[in-house]
């Protein structure tokens, strides 16, 4: 009996620290990521850091402004979303409302392919595809530019979008698409004027995770963006957050190795505002669900 | 009149809106077949026995693949062991010990934070703490662990998704016959949640094989074969996704590149067709 207690008492404890290892790894990270951060920026100075526009870290004079590179990675995610939103959502609206479920259980399982396909398969796909293409459609002579990056960055992303997107569709109670329809609305009207604005929160959740996806991405950019500290340019080769860290780590030392550490802080709190987006507007989703 | 007008104007807003929703849908799975077939058509023409089985020799000049064969399939079972018991035992914790709600929302803020952050960093964070603060070096072993971080919230979600599925009359039933709570876990509820388990296992195995950002400077990029398993994981090893990055952007070589990918995407087909598999075998038992 003592015995029986003995285990129960142990296994309890077990099973919180297994449940507190994700604490412990969020507050790891986040202590890392600030301590490792802070002394780059502390001796670059906040304002020179942050909105200086050149980048030269290996220059006799080394600059660290990072502002080309926070630029770069808003203006990629932006034209990843304005391009992977409006595909993305036209698919959820495919998959949850229009499509036979025999259809839809045949694109469901693309959409899911489309999201374990890694990330430097698809930078490799970029590299050998995209990048030439691009050449010989806007007669540049490299095609390692940002709009490469925002295409590979749009495939990547709609996954993200498709499925949240999708779900939230799927939760519109019936009644309300039932109400419109007999009101004399057709299936198309009502799928955009009705389910949709009442799928919103979901929606947005969808966007905002894809933002997070896309801002993150380092590996399948880094293959084609071109790596150049430039200000962003649609045709020019350019650095984003995610790679200038990758990019330079291998060899950086000193306040150099200091300084991408203080870029991947800013990409963290990026990240962390995201995050905090996210859980706003699933939660909402979850609320409406609810009514 | 007015009404026609008006009624012409709905059919048309109908029909444009309905083939946009039908070409973005086409478009979708266009570009997966267009991209496996790509990938396949221009790889599977470079796998090669000798590619498959052999070290990298730079005197022969030749390049062979077997040790980030090896590599992945050390780095998937290591993280697998490690990273199973602590995401199912903090499920476990949540779904059936955890009696604060606190505590319970923040275990869950931090799945949900660990899940957006992006590989990258933890690739530094591991880099920081697994190779130089405890001093397990550029090796697998740094490698496995940053993983096991990673995967965490993949297995946490899983099973807790499986473990709410079991019914609660299990439970009851198994303590009105004087079952310890330990007991009733062990023999009730982990048996009937093995579905969404091993369906979390297969995702997590999906993420590793495909990772390459967090391992670049944890698991580092190193191609011999150690003598021993203990070695390996002392040791800096490339993973495929890895090599596939080095072989293309570093060395221009991208027959193997191509030749990389191809395995890569027949593992992924792979393993999103188990996970389809556990899934329906899940949901035939409930």
């Amino acid at each position: 009996m003592k015995l029986k207690k003995a285990t129960e008492k142990i296994m309890n404890t077990v099973f919180l620290v297994c449940g507190f290892t994700a604490v412990a790894a969020v507050g790891l990270i986040t202590i890392y990521m600030i301590i490792s951060g802070l002394p780059a920026i502390r001796e670059i100075g906040l304002i020179d850091f942050l909105f200086g526009t050149e980048w030269a870290s290996t220059a006799a004079e080394p600059k660290f402004g990072i502002l080309p590179f926070i630029l770069t990675s808003v203006w990629g995610t932006v034209g990843a979303i304005i391009i992977g939103v409006p595909i993305g959502l036209m698919t959820a609206v495919f998959l949850s409302k229009v499509a036979k479920p025999r259809v839809a259980a045949m694109v469901r399982p693309a959409v899911d392919l489309l999201s374990g396909i890694p990330s430097v398969v698809y930078g490799l796909i970029g590299m050998m595809v995209l990048v030439p293409a691009i050449m010989d459609w806007f007669n540049l002579s490299n095609g390692t530019c940002l709009f490469a990056a925002i295409l590979v960055l749009a495939i990547m992303i709609l996954p993200s979008i498709i499925s949240v997107s999708e779900t939230a569709l799927q939760a519109v109670p019936p009644e309300y698409e039932e109400a419109s329809l007999a009101l004399g609305a057709t299936k198309i009207e009502t799928i955009f004027k009705v389910s949709i604005p009442a799928a919103k929160s979901g929606i947005v959740a969808g966007v905002v995770l894809g933002i997070g996806r896309a801002i993150g991405e380092a590996m399948a950019v880094m293959m084609v963006a071109g790596n150049v500290a430039n200000m962003p340019g649609l045709f020019k080769s350019v650095t984003f957050l995610t790679t200038a860290v990758a990019k330079e780590m291998s060899y950086a030392g000193g306040l150099q190795r200091q300084a991408l550490f203080s870029i991947a802080l800013v990409l963290f709190c990026f990240i962390m505002v995201i995050n905090g987006l996210l859980n706003h507007f699933l939660k909402k989703g979850g609320a409406e669900d609810g009514k | 009149m007015e009404n026609e007008k008006r009624s012409l104007k709905r059919r048309i807003y109908d029909y444009v809106l309905k083939g946009l929703v039908y070409f973005c849908a086409f478009l979708t799975v266009a570009l997966l077949a267009a991209l496996l077939g790509y990938i396949l058509i221009r790889g599977i023409p470079h796998i090669t026995w000798d590619l498959l089985s052999k070290e990298p020799s730079i005197r022969n000049d030749t390049i062979g693949i077997l040790p980030n064969i090896l590599n992945t399939l050390y780095i998937i079972i290591f993280t697998l062991l490690i990273a199973l018991p602590l995401g199912v035992g903090a499920a476990v914790y949540l779904t059936e010990y955890a009696s604060n709600r606190r505590f319970v929302s923040m275990v869950e803020f931090a799945t949900e934070t660990l899940a957006g952050i992006p590989s990258i960093i933890y690739g530094l964070v591991g880099m920081l703490f697994f190779a130089q603060m405890l001093g397990f070096k550029t090796s697998l072993l740094s490698g496995g662990c940053t993983l096991v971080i990673m995967i965490l919230p993949t297995i946490i979600r899983t099973t807790q998704e499986s473990l709410k599925t079991v019914p609660q009359s299990y439970r009851e039933g198994a303590l009105a016959l004087g079952a310890t709570k330990w007991y009733m876990i062990r023999t009730i509820i982990l048996p009937s949640s093995v579905g969404g388990i091993v369906t979390g296992c297969i995702l997590a195995i999906g993420r590793i094989v495909g990772e390459s950002a967090a391992l670049l400077f944890t698991a580092g990029v190193g191609t011999v074969i150690a003598s021993n398993v203990i070695r390996a994981f002392g040791s800096s090893g490339g993973t495929l996704s890895v090599a596939l990055y080095m072989y293309v952007s570093e060395r221009g070589e991208f027959d193997v590149g191509f030749a990389i990918a191809a395995i890569l995407l027949i593992l992924v087909l792979g393993i999103n067709a188990l996970a389809k598999l556990a899934a329906r075998k899940l949901k035939n038992k409930n």
